[in-house]
């Protein structure tokens, strides 16, 4: 099994690694790079738990070989708040109570940071449709759903 | 605990919504779940599972595993000396299979290698040579006479002869006589039901790392809700002593009762001790969906009788559940619980566990309560619907209440049942307009609740602050709970206080977090503690004072004189005390330690509007409403928290999830994709309304919320979905395909 | 396992063909990782298409749109032109899997992958889209509905991988719906779908019409009575009828975990008389 060297920014950090040809870039991100906030809950893109941002899209880590990182952008949750200021849809989640056991939250949190980046006035029913791919088995998604409108209009200035 | 009569304190804090104290930690990725640890030189280790549902392990062939490069230890069943006792070898040989694979996904060896894909290539070179025999997966087959034995010999005494050998256990609870009570009935409904079992489901997969020294002494991280549990279990089937072993509980991502127990956690210990080395064990989703705890699946009959004026008369269930491979006292609960709303003079209900070739069953909030109250509930609504009665009256008139007997045999004290009923009535979702194609429907909920075992430490710091030591995994913001608990009883602010959980060697044993017992068992006890360390201050001060320790009092974080006689002297906060401590005695802690009962039961009530496509069988939830009493609640961000959590995985077990198994015995549906759980856009908000009956138990009144919001949705969408159908439904999950069947059957 | 990234078409086809073993092309990877991570698929060689050129482009062709295989499914939702003249490819290729497998999955997956549940493949069929298939004797064009060839089954010969899609020009009154049933509101894979795409008549009745069902047989199944049926007609209650039919007739589904045959029958005909019915009204017409 040959190594493949690769090089990428990891929340705005230059890193490079050597992975295994098979390698996922979830496995990469938590065991070669220590970045162990992206979680693995199934492997197989059905429940989120893993989700990133590559090049500013969101997609699963567990769905992506490290390989393909070769020169990408990606976004995981350890790079969302800025030194000890939160995002505000991290405060949100905190103060809104949007999340118990938290394995889900930071799949939850880079997912809801990508939709209000490109929609930053979801309806509910956008909210709910967009984060369907994000399990969570704790909250039944209420409290996640009024936190993420919460922190959007925070964001608007609303 | 002494029985609270009246609890009529004015709480400052108690009831307040604070943010959590692991929040950060949780939203930055910071924090260390079970998979998130690693150890230098750690290994990783990867268990190989049964691909049949029942065989018979003729050889193990490990040579060619341990040949290859990078493997460090494989072991197998033979690497394990069995414990005597029936409950831990059943652990011990669920953990890993003995002289038979007794499921699909039953652990028949393990390995540890240098790395995740050396551990794989090694489980692909061990050889098992299995002998297929016949499989049962069915509870109703499995207790037929003839039927596959899934385990020979298990049945307790209590089984008649003459019964399958997999019927491990019978029970039977009530009161009153059955036939007079159903002569005095207008009318009598009896149905059949039956219900898939279902998973935990928790995101996190079953992880560990585990460390073992050639001294016997060993180290284990694991996600788990018992720390002191993973200890003693794993302790017995090691052959180790309890102390030697330290559990940590890191994180946990998800439990709902399915990490009460071990899997992977003696086998990462025996895989250690053996390579000398760390081995980590992270299970993959299929192991968890193969091998880990589903509920039971269950075949429930029930029978009630009712005047036509809405009184019950007599009810009767008869539950047959399975909990897999094992002797499984699930059934008990369920016999329990199913008619625990209901005031009734004639009341009897009979449980069967028979084995199949199932995973071993694990606690599934309100484990075994669900499937009976299911049945029970939607047995009312079809007797309310032919009498044309209103379903929250017959309830409202058949309550159980404060002094009546139980139909499993407590007399119950203050309850809160009639208060839901009412809070429900009156609420605007009750009386909504539906539209075509939608309809109404309502189940009650019970769930005993738990108290146990329980250590409290609380230390105060030089600096007034207060660290609380406890022994039970938050699971569901319980270091919040206990925090605000101890800063109401010490009268010093929430954020002066940290709760943190501690492992096993540092803390005296404390149940597993379960039967929704911590903020219960865990609050009282910090309260207590704090008490105790009052007490420590009240003494110390009337030392600096030169007074007797009875002419001081508490009040408001600070020791006070206790009247004009004590002397005039300026209060002394916590802090001034806890800073001068050194010269007043040392260090200053509070303890607690109690076995706690009085944990009082709970009642719950859910409304539920759905709409069922007459056309695809399809149900949409449109609107949904959990009404509960909390006793008290302590922090309702989370209580409420628990109403909607559980009520969702009530609506996912009503309407899609399910263990779906192949004429060969292998689960088909051992991942996300097709097990189904709800995902944030089947559903819409989910209300709730917190009633507070106060615990006569526990000295600020709470009572466990976790597990009751899981048991009425499964009636209380069954219920909607017969009303909106025009048809009543009797089998659970109530997938498309099964909702159009009967409406084609109907049409 | 080897990796590679080709830069051209040529040179993904030599790799292709030179390969000793298992060979797959990766676009999204949303089947082919979930297969290496559940040790389904071991491939030898594994050809990373998305930095050729073009792969990742749509372009306008002809009247109609040039779609790269490498494109995904996000893309082609986020191309106001695209989603205005396919409409039901586009919501067809929007349902596959979540947000995020949405920012990865390709109809080339999807189509390749061998599904008859394949959320993308019924629009395609009924659009009647070729596939522009590159191999070792060089490209070819194929009707898609050529390409299926049952469960996990394609028509492509041994190194030969799909490059782009073409969907014809439109002329107006035209256009197309997707429907499929699911038990969930989203992540579920289809147990019964439709697909419709109509020409108008100026006078508002059904000029030509196309349709197409997914997971109703071992392959997504153009159903040419169930566009005959709609031919001529507004879409009344008789013609959905037939149409309904047609569709019941032409399944021969299984029975599994996501459905049974009598569930998936009865339903593809209901999805077919909705889409149809969207699509007739997305087209202009009136009922």
């Amino acid at each position: 099994m040959k190594t493949i060297p690769v090089s990428t920014r990891v929340n705005g950090d230059s890193v490079e690694f050597l992975c295994a040809p098979e390698e996922t870039l979830l496995d990469a991100l938590r065991n070669r790079l220590g970045l162990t906030g992206a979680k693995e809950g199934c492997g197989s893109g059905d429940c989120g738990a893993c989700s990133v941002l590559v090049d500013g899209r969101l997609v699963c880590a567990c769905l992506v070989l490290a390989a393909e990182a070769e020169g990408a952008e990606i976004a995981t949750v350890e790079g969302m708040a800025e030194g000890e200021r939160l995002h505000p849809l991290q405060r949100h989640f905190i103060d809104s109570a949007a999340l118990q056991c938290g394995v889900c939250t930071p799949g939850i949190l880079v997912a809801a940071k990508a939709l209000l980046d490109h929609n930053p006035d979801p309806s509910d029913e956008e909210v709910r449709y967009w984060l369907a791919g994000n399990l969570c088995r704790c909250t039944g998604y209420d409290k996640i759903v009024r936190a993420v409108q919460s922190a959007a209009a925070e964001m608007r200035g609303a | 605990m002494t029985r609270q009569d009246k609890i009529t304190r004015a709480f400052k804090q108690v009831g307040t919504r604070p943010p959590r104290p692991d929040g950060i930690d949780k939203v930055t990725g910071r924090a260390m779940y079970g998979a998130d640890m690693t150890a230098p030189g750690m290994l990783w280790g990867k268990v190989l599972r049964s691909p049949h549902a029942h065989a018979r392990i003729r050889s193990i062939d490990t040579s060619a595993a341990e040949a290859l490069e990078g493997v460090k230890a494989v072991v197998t069943g033979a690497d394990f000396t069995l414990p005597e006792d029936d409950f831990y070898r059943d652990v011990a040989v669920n953990c890993m299979a003995q002289d038979a694979a007794l499921y699909d996904g039953h652990a028949v060896a393990a390995v540890a290698a240098v790395s995740e894909a050396v551990a794989k290539a090694a489980l692909k070179l061990i050889k098992v040579e299995y002998e297929v025999l016949p499989h049962v997966i069915d509870v109703d087959a499995a207790m037929t006479t003839g039927a596959p034995v899934v385990q020979p010999g298990r049945a307790y005494e209590n089984v008649p002869e003459g019964m399958s050998e997999n019927v491990t256990s019978h029970c039977e609870f009530g009161h009153g006589d059955l036939a007079a009570g159903f002569a005095k009935a207008d009318v009598i409904v009896e149905r059949s039901f039956r219900t898939a079992a279902t998973h935990q489901g928790y995101i996190e997969p079953h992880a560990c790392l585990a460390s073992m020294g050639g001294d016997g002494r060993a180290d284990l991280w694991c996600c788990t809700q018992g720390q002191f549990h993973v200890r003693e279990v794993c302790a017995e089937i090691l052959g180790m002593e309890s102390s030697q072993l330290r559990v940590t509980a890191s994180e946990i991502g998800g439990g709902f009762g399915g990490k009460t127990t071990v899997f992977i956690e003696p086998v990462a210990l025996a895989l250690s001790r053996k390579a000398g080395r760390p081995v980590k064990i992270v299970m993959k989703r299929d192991e968890v969906f193969r091998a880990t705890g589903p509920t039971v699946h269950s075949s429930i009959d029930v029978k009630i009788g009712m005047t036509r004026d809405g009184r019950i008369t007599a009810g009767e269930a008869h539950l047959r559940y399975s909990g897999g491979a094992f002797p499984c006292g699930t059934v008990d609960m369920g016999a329990q619980s199913a008619f625990a709303a209901y005031d009734l003079d004639a009341v009897r209900t009979f449980g069967w566990n028979a084995m199949t070739n199932r995973p071993k069953e694990a606690a599934y909030r309100a484990p075994g309560a669900p499937q009976a109250i299911y049945a029970v509930e939607s047995v009312v609504d079809e007797l309310c619907q032919k009498l044309g009665l209103d379903p929250l009256d017959v309830r409202i008139l058949n309550a159980a209440r404060k002094g009546t007997k139980s139909a499993y045999g407590p007399t119950f004290d203050e309850i809160g049942l009639l208060a839901t009923l009412e809070a429900a009535k009156a609420h605007p979702h009750y009386t909504a307009p539906l539209g075509p194609n939608q309809g109404r429907g309502l189940s009650c909920g019970f769930w005993f609740n738990f108290g146990g075992n329980t250590c409290v430490t609380m230390n105060l710091a030089f600096d007034g602050t207060v660290t609380i030591t406890e022994g039970n995994p938050d699971i569901g913001g319980s270091r919040a709970s206990i925090s605000l608990m101890a800063a109401e009883e010490l009268g010093i602010p929430y954020d002066k206080v940290r709760t943190i959980v501690a492992d096993t060697a540092s803390i005296g044993h404390n149940d597993i977090t379960d039967g929704s017992r911590v903020t219960f068992s865990v609050g009282l006890a910090a309260i207590e503690a704090a008490r105790d360390a009052i007490a420590k201050m009240c003494a110390r001060v009337a030392k600096i004072w030169g007074i007797d320790p009875d002419a001081v009092e508490w009040k408001d974080g600070a020791v006070h004189p206790s009247g004009p006689n004590a002397g005039k002297f300026p209060p002394m906060t916590l802090a001034e005390i806890a800073a001068t401590s050194p010269n007043t005695g040392g260090p200053i802690a509070g303890h607690y330690e109690v076995n706690a009962d009085g944990a009082g039961v709970s009642f719950g009530v859910h409304l539920v509007d759905v709409e069922v496509d007459p056309e695809t069988g399809a149900t949409k939830v449109l609107r949904y409403t959990v009404f509960q009493d909390a006793g008290k609640a302590v922090h309702p961000d989370y209580v409420e928290g628990q109403m909607q959590g559980g009520a969702v995985q009530g609506i996912g077990w009503a309407l899609n999830e399910e263990y779906i198994y192949g004429e060969d015995g292998r689960l088909q549906n051992p991942g996300f994709l097709d097990y189904r759980v709800p995902v944030a856009s089947d559903l819409p908000e989910i209300e709730t309304v917190i009633l507070e009956i106060p615990n006569p138990g526990h000295p600020y009144g709470v009572r466990g919320v976790g597990e009751t919001p899981i048991v009425p949705p499964l009636a209380a969408i069954s219920n909607a979905v017969s009303r909106a159908a025009g048809v009543r439904l009797t089998e659970l999950p109530m997938s498309p395909p099964r909702i159009l069947k009967a409406l084609s059957a109907q049409g | 396992m080897q990796y590679e990234r080709p830069q051209s078409t040529a040179e993904a086809a030599r790799l292709l063909h030179g390969a000793t073993g298992p060979a797959r092309i990766l676009a999204g990877g949303t089947d082919l990782i979930v297969q290496m991570n559940a040790g389904v698929a071991e491939p030898a060689l594994v050809v990373d298409i998305k930095r050729i050129a073009g792969l990742r482009d749509i372009v306008a062709e002809d009247g109609g749109f040039r779609i790269g295989a490498a494109v995904s499914c996000a893309e082609m939702g986020e191309h106001a032109a695209l989603a205005a003249a396919w409409p039901g490819i586009v919501e067809g290729a929007n349902l596959i899997g979540s947000t995020q497998v949405q920012g990865r999955a390709t109809m080339a997956g999807n189509l390749c992958n061998g599904s008859p549940a394949a959320d993308s493949v019924p629009g395609l069929v009924a659009a009647g889209a070729t596939a522009r298939i590159v191999g070792p004797e060089g490209e070819r064009d194929c009707p898609v509905a050529e390409i299926p060839a049952g469960p996990g089954k394609t028509t492509l010969k041994p190194g030969e991988f799909v490059a782009s899609f073409f969907l014809p020009g439109r002329p107006a009154r035209a256009s197309d719906a997707y429907l499929r049933f699911i038990p969930r509101t989203e992540m579920d894979i289809a147990v019964a779908s439709a697909a419709v795409n109509l020409v108008l008549a100026e006078d508002g009745s059904v000029a030509e019409a196309r349709v197409a069902l997914g997971a109703v047989a071992p392959t997504v199944r153009l159903v040419d009575a169930a566009g005959a049926a709609l031919v001529g007609t507004r879409l009344e209650e008789d013609a959905l009828e037939a149409l309904a039919k047609a569709c019941r007739d032409a399944c021969a589904p299984i029975d599994d975990k996501r459905g049974t045959i009598e569930f998936r029958t009865k339903v593809a005909g209901v999805l077919a008389r909705r889409a149809a019915l969207i699509a007739y009204t997305r087209a202009g017409g009136r009922t």
